[in-house]
């Protein structure tokens, strides 16, 4: 094979969604042994493009054609026998087989049911040793953790041959060390003269792991760089088309405290660990930054917040009264306004509309409903008003939630949480999956939550987002909370070492 | 071939998509009744002349729609939250023996006061016999599929218990049945001397205060939310459990009306052939209307009407009646696949 062709080209794709064009006459190489980074703001359409370069979608115009051949629309198998590998954003794997079974699935002929099982896990074991990829083939899929099936749907992948992966926002649910092992297993891939096309918002990550750098702009490739010919602030500029300023911290008093857990465990649930004689004070006028690898107990920590979680031992305090009969509505009742962590599970009906999902935590109050009955006109008025303050792109209050892209369901569901000015906030992972200009929107919301007095935990994963918001800081681990630690106090070495469970000096 | 997601789907749509839908079960079961050896062209003539043709024909159709209305809105309510209630025979069957234990003499009270105090029993004793099965789905998990479904066979031999014992008719001459329910306790015939009467009023006044209900009331917000992502619905503060019991009685209550709407209405006094699977064949209906209570109404008719045109083509045609079953079995497949092509786009190439 000559080497001058290109390994993946895209030729003026476009692609239309009613009266929206989710992509615009794209055309791009990519170059066998290129690692390509895919930028572009919530809604711009990235998810689209991989989608029809995967055949998932049928593009309305363009063509795409891997290694010189033209792939045939819509037809994900022949992507597949081409050599084109994709791992999603939300996974696909089947929860009730075993790693090996998830893998092999779908590449053993229909007429030889029985799987050389013996061969298929060699054939893992070689491949998850070239490349980094430790996984346990006999394990449910499960049992695993969200790394370990990101393992598991790029070894599904490489099983099947890969030479171009498409990988959509790997990285905005791994660990940083999460984070590292996956760049090092793309940097052996690339090695092996395979192409790579990551999705990511995170701009540091691009800088440190592409090649080169594709932006979209409102479905149109708004912007190529080199990456060694560019830096974070340009791109973030081609992505928004404007300089992304963080919003400036502002001193303000500490409130008085409104929440607060004293000697407070929980018992096992299903996923995560339980939280041990966890003691915090959350003051009004305060963002208290929580820092750990994710599965230490957040899940808990976040449930007696959100107020899906009970005690098992000590109390909870809310605005001084001791709770008993928690639950979400108790939660939601005492002012806690509530950002969870999995926007699908959790904070959305996804197949309800955007108004229904909008109302969802308030529809019982006097402005939505009154004797039973829903007021939809007032349900409408108030939806357009998030629409419109949060920037939301989103076709009308009456389409399906699901259709919207991740950042904008996020909008949605702070616009939600922050309306009737809550007196505590939980932040889950509250800018995870979102653009530079979301994220400091994001930022921004909570910033002024804080100055009218409000009381918020920010748990987050992005050490980075803690250290620029948090006034205090605590490091979470196998279920123990450290004491906190105000802001400045603590270097980013020694938040990492008390975050691996080394108490710190 | 791929599936898209669409938006939100359109009115036209709407209306569209049952219409491609009622053809293609016409098309579908005329090459049927074409493999039986009838033209299907003068079947359906026959099938539609047996259903509509007359204004008697008219009637039967609509008096054989109305339990079909009841059981139908009786599991659109319950599935419309996932509460999946296949006992609406069951719970039917309950509200007309509670029609005939009250109503055949114990209770001499003027019809004004005594067929409200009817319908009320009737309603919460259906509501009771699903509250069962809603409390061990709440409280242990236990599958309603398997409860409500077995409820069916208990309740009918139990049912037909009472008849061969307590509430056995002495003037019946041994025949399982009850006394008939006195005067007071009959509802009135719409027209003097034929079969339809005012139950088929109150199921259609039913249907629309259910489309109100879904629509406009906290409840039916709630029952939908619930149906979608039991899950989220429960982060989000509502009380998923308390909505899952409140659907159940709500839908016993419903189905339990359509026995005493058959008992007091048409039939008189109870037998255990006073539903012919009226609480299965409301799945089918409920299916049909896309679990839209206004739509009950209409695919119950559609229903009632094939089976009772059926019955007249077939005396004067000579192809079983069994015809009926599969149009009614073909146009609930292609309704099915409708509902998925309403919701998503279909993309060749
Ligand atoms: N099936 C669909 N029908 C209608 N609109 C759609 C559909 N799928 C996506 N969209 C719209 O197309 C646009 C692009 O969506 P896409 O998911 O590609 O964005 P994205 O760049 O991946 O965003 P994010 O960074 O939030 O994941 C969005 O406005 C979205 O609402
Ligand atoms: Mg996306």
């Amino acid at each position: 094979m000559s080497t001058n062709i290109p390994a993946l080209r895209l030729t003026s794709i476009t692609k239309r969604f009613g009266p929206l064009t989710a992509n615009d006459t794209i055309s791009f190489d990519v170059n066998q042994g290129e690692v390509i980074a895919l930028l572009g703001e919530n809604g711009a359409g990235k998810t689209t493009l991989m989608n029809i370069l995967f055949g998932h979608y049928v593009a309305d115009e363009g063509s795409v054609e891997v290694f010189g051949q033209t792939l045939p629309p819509g037809d994900p198998k022949a992507a597949l026998a081409a050599g084109v590998g994709m791992v999603h954003q939300h996974f696909t794997l089947a929860d009730n087989m075993t790693v090996l079974d998830n893998i092999a699935l779908g590449t053993q002929s229909l007429f030889r049911p029985r799987l050389d099982r013996a061969a298929a896990k060699a054939k893992i074991a070689g491949l998850a040793q070239d490349f980094g990829l430790s996984v346990k083939p006999d394990a449910l899929v499960a049992d695993l953790s969200v790394g370990e099936r990101q393992r598991v749907e790029i070894l599904k992948a490489l099983y099947r041959d890969a030479r171009v992966l498409i990988l959509d926002e790997p990285t905005a649910v791994l660990t940083p060390t999460e984070t590292d092992a996956l760049f090092k297993t793309l940097k052996l891939l690339v090695a092996k003269g395979l192409s790579i096309i990551f999705i990511s918002h995170k701009l540091h990550e691009v800088m440190a792991a592409s090649d080169r750098v594709l932006v979209l702009r409102a479905g149109k490739l708004s912007g190529e760089r080199r990456t060694v010919d560019t830096n974070r602030r340009e791109l973030a500029e081609l992505m928004v088309g404007r300089e992304i300023t963080p919003p400036a911290v502002p001193a303000v008093p500490r409130g008085r405290v409104l929440f607060e857990l004293s000697g407070v465990s929980t018992v096992r649930q299903a996923h995560g660990t339980p939280l041990k004689q966890a003691n915090l004070i959350l003051h009004g006028g305060q963002i208290t930054g929580v820092a750990g690898v994710s599965g230490n107990g957040q899940a808990a920590l976040a449930g007696l917040v959100a107020g899906t979680e009970t005690p098992s031992a000590g109390t909870v305090t809310v605005n001084g009264n001791a709770i008993s009969g928690w639950s979400p509505r108790a939660a939601l009742a005492a002012g806690i306004a509530r950002v969870p962590e999995d926007r699908h599970s959790q904070g959305a009906v996804a197949d309800m509309s955007v108004m229904e999902n909008v109302i969802a935590e308030h529809y019982r109050d006097a402005r939505f409903s009154r004797s039973g009955l829903l007021d939809w006109a007032a349900a409408r008025k108030f939806t357009q008003s998030i629409i419109e303050d949060y920037n939301v792109k989103c076709p009308s209050p009456d389409a399906r939630i699901r259709l919207l892209s991740g950042g904008n369901m996020q909008k949605l569901i702070l616009g939600r949480a922050l309306d009737p000015d809550p007196s505590v906030i939980l932040a889950n992972q509250p800018s995870r999956g979102l653009d530079v200009g979301a994220v400091a929107y994001v930022h921004q919301k909570l910033l002024e939550a804080r100055s009218r007095g409000a009381a918020i935990l920010l748990i987050s994963e992005d050490l980075e987002e803690l250290l620029a918001l948090s006034d205090r800081i605590v490091v979470i681990s196998e279920g123990h909370l450290s004491r906190p630690s105000a802001r400045g106090e603590l270097t980013v070495r020694q938040i990492g070492e008390m975050m691996a469970g080394h108490e710190a000096a | 071939m791929r599936l898209e997601p669409k938006p939100a789907s359109s009115l036209a749509a709407s209306i569209l998509y049952p219409l491609g839908a009622l053809l293609a079960t016409f098309v579908i079961a005329g090459l049927l009744v074409m493999a039986a050896g009838a033209n299907p062209i003068s079947v359906f003539g026959l099938v539609l002349k047996g259903a509509a043709g007359s204004q008697f024909a008219i009637l039967e159709t609509l008096t054989r729609a109305t339990p079909l209305i009841f059981t139908g809105l009786a599991v659109a309510v319950a599935f419309r939250a996932k509460l999946w209630n296949i006992g609406a025979e069951a719970q039917l069957y309950i509200g007309a023996t509670v029609t005939v234990i009250l109503g055949t003499g114990a209770l001499p009270l003027p019809a004004i006061v005594l067929i409200p105090l009817l319908m009320l029993a009737a309603l919460l004793c259906g509501a009771l016999l699903l509250a069962g099965p809603a409390w061990l789905k709440i409280r242990f998990g236990v599958d309603e599929v398997v409860t409500t479904l077995l409820l069916n066979f208990i309740v009918l031999l139990f049912v037909s218990m009472l008849l061969e014992g307590v509430l056995k008719d002495p003037m019946s001459l041994g025949w399982p049945q009850s006394a008939k329910v006195i005067t007071e306790a009959q509802l009135p015939r719409i027209i003097a001397g034929k079969r339809l009467h005012y139950g088929f009023v109150i199921a259609v006044a039913l249907a629309i205060a259910l489309w109100f209900v879904m629509k406009k009331t906290v409840l039916g917000y709630e029952m939908r939310a619930v149906g979608h992502n039991a899950g989220a619905a429960r982060f989000l503060g509502m009380p998923v459990n308390g909505i899952v019991m409140k659907t159940a009685l709500l839908s016993g209550g419903i189905a339990a009306l359509g026995g005493f709407s058959e008992v007091a209405g048409l039939k008189g006094n109870l037998t255990l052939d006073l539903s012919p699977g009226f609480g299965y064949t409301g799945i089918v209906v409920a299916m049909l209307a896309m679990l839209n209570p206004i739509g009950v109404i209409f695919s119950a008719i559609f229903v009632a009407g094939i089976f009772v045109g059926a019955a007249a083509m077939s005396r004067a045609a000579g192809v079983p009646s069994y015809i009926a079953d599969v149009i009614v079995a073909t146009s609930l497949l292609t309704m099915v696949t409708a509902i998925m092509l309403s919701r998503y786009r279909i993309r060749w190439r």
